[in-house]
């Protein structure tokens, strides 16, 4: 009889409460292939993604068949293309950025993430190619995806590359104006960026990792708020334990589709990814955990602590479950990919500012937030130097994602579709921090960075 | 391989008939049946060994999926490591 409920257990997890594989992401290095010549670069990165990937989609699906659980993504990461590109003579890098999704088309997958740059101490000739890249990059691809690492607790924050990301957001605005500025989706700026991060925007395949891997990425908001209404007024005591023992199942179904796909594939298995990721569908949000907590509102006080709890108790869960694991690993917080958030934002309990909090407790940042496109790129800056410095003094990963969107303002919404979502327009300060980005240079690591 | 086939839906006649003849036409041994109704609701869990099956799983999944579309039902056929990645330790 146990083993009936334990079945149906599962059976209820996938069908009703969306427990779902939300990403395999295959880690390809793209070391070998620098050239001088950058077509020739280009063809030799196209090869070998094709080459790797080839049965990547297809593997994918056969494990969805024989374990009925839905695999959402198929994507692949790349070495940050800065690394490669720049032993080229080439002085603008968009064609590297078509090459990928050209490849990502070919083999099938929708995402590519390692359109990327670590400049978190300075930048080297590539890095600032790279970067100048990004607005044509994004606007002229579809699947490519962008990412900057702009601080690091052992580096500290390049404000240099504070500054110019500002402006690069609001160029890729503009670029992808007619889209809502969707281009902003694909562009995060981290600090104490992870190499082995197998979500999208931010993965890329870091230079200290291997030839090529695989990473899973788990999901299941629905499954915790499920496993949290049956034991609603009780302490937080069992809250949290509710929460380990569910996030204990779940990676342990991730684990077995890692070890799964890294067999077929013939490809070594890199780290599961344990985060509660939210997508616009009703029954699959963060917020509406928080709020089974006993938040009357996402973003009421209390919201902070709630989410700590949760990030805490996901991650305890998850550990044990998995032989490696790696990524992000936590919650994440996501505006426009979280009906709950989304529902939060209009109702008026969350804002800008409580989101700031939060990042300080969850697994990483501003996410997916609309701002009004008129916002001057020294404020997205300054927001931008903000969350890097909650991520480089507290030890942990931060990013922005947020998106200026072209003609919108105030009480306007947006609708990017898909996983991506809708969003209302947040507010941002109206006061100016224009001198402040201005200054550039550095700001110096941390004292507790002096570790050795 | 071993696989787990689960049934839920309104209880009728002839379910478990429907199934097991498209189970012994494509040679799937049944190892373990329990049934119970719940809330009306009928829940059939069916232990199977897929070694001397003659189609493709997916080939079998279309095959469920057409009698329950057509009794009714939702059928789902998983390998049974899912269950006990899940639920041991």
């Amino acid at each position: 009889m146990n083993q009936f409920n334990n079945i149906l257990e599962t059976i209820t997890m996938i069908e009703k409460e969306k427990l779902d594989i939300r990403t395999i992401t295959m880690g390809i290095s793209l070391l070998d292939c620098c050239d001088a010549n950058g077509e020739k670069s280009r063809k030799k990165i196209y090869d070998k993604i094709t080459k790797y990937a080839e049965n990547l989609v297809k593997v994918g699906e056969n494990i969805e068949t024989k374990y009925g659980i839905p695999i959402i993504n198929k994507r692949i990461s790349v070495t940050p293309i800065s690394l490669i590109a720049q032993a080229s003579s080439d002085k603008n890098y968009v064609e590297f950025a078509k090459t990928l999704d050209k490849a990502a088309k070919a083999v099938g997958v929708n995402f590519i993430g390692g359109f990327s740059a670590l400049v978190q101490k300075g930048y080297s000739k590539g890095d600032k190619i790279l970067i100048d890249s990004i607005p044509n990059a994004l606007a002229e691809t579809e699947r490519v995806c962008s990412s900057i690492n702009v601080g690091d607790t052992r580096s500290g924050i390049n404000m240099d590359a504070v500054r110019d990301m500002g402006k690069i957001i609001k160029e890729t605005a503009y670029l992808t104006r007619e889209k809502d500025s969707i281009g902003c989706a694909k562009l995060v700026v981290f600090a104490n960026a992870v190499e082995d991060n197998p979500f999208m925007a931010g993965a890329f395949h870091g230079v200290g990792e291997a030839e090529c891997i695989i990473n899973v990425g788990v999901s299941g908001p629905g499954v915790v708020k499920s496993a949290l209404e049956k034991v609603k007024g009780e302490s937080f005591d069992v809250v949290s334990e509710t929460i380990k023992r569910t996030a204990f199942k779940i990676t342990r179904a991730g684990q077995l589709v890692a070890r799964e796909a890294s067999k077929m594939l013939g490809v070594p298995f890199g780290i599961l990814d344990l985060s509660l990721a939210p997508t616009p569908a009703v029954g699959d949000s963060v917020a509406r955990i928080l709020e089974e907590m006993g938040i009357e509102s996402c973003g009421g006080h209390g919201t902070t602590a709630a989410l700590a709890l949760l990030n805490d108790a996901v991650k305890k869960g998850g550990i044990m479950a998995s032989s490696h694991v790696g990524g992000l690993s936590g919650a994440f917080i996501p505006v426009s990919e979280d009906e709950g958030m989304i529902n939060a934002v209009k109702k008026g309990s969350l804002n800008l500012e409580k989101l700031e909090a939060m990042t300080c407790v969850c697994s990483v940042g501003l996410d997916m937030i609309a701002i009004p496109g008129d916002t001057p790129a020294s404020t997205i800056s300054a927001i931008i130097a903000d969350e890097a410095a909650i991520g480089v003094i507290n030890k942990k990963t931060t990013a922005v994602r947020v998106i200026p969107v072209y003609g919108k303002k105030l009480g306007d919404e947006v609708e990017f579709g898909g996983l991506l979502g809708r969003a209302p327009i947040m507010a941002v300060s109206k006061f100016s921090s224009e001198d402040f980005v201005n200054r550039g240079g550095r700001i110096p690591a941390p004292v507790h960075s002096f570790k050795n | 391989m071993k696989a787990v086939i689960t049934v839920i839906g309104k209880d009728k006649i002839g379910i478990i008939a429907g199934i097991t003849s498209v189970l012994a036409k494509n040679k799937v041994n049944i190892l373990d049946i329990s049934q119970t109704i719940l809330q009306d609701y009928f829940t059939m869990i069916m232990i199977v060994d897929l070694e001397k099956m003659t189609v493709g799983l997916n080939e079998l999944k279309n095959h469920l999926n057409d009698i329950g579309e057509k009794i009714g039902l939702s059928i789902k056929i998983q390998h049974e490591d899912i269950f006990n990645a899940m639920h041991k330790i």
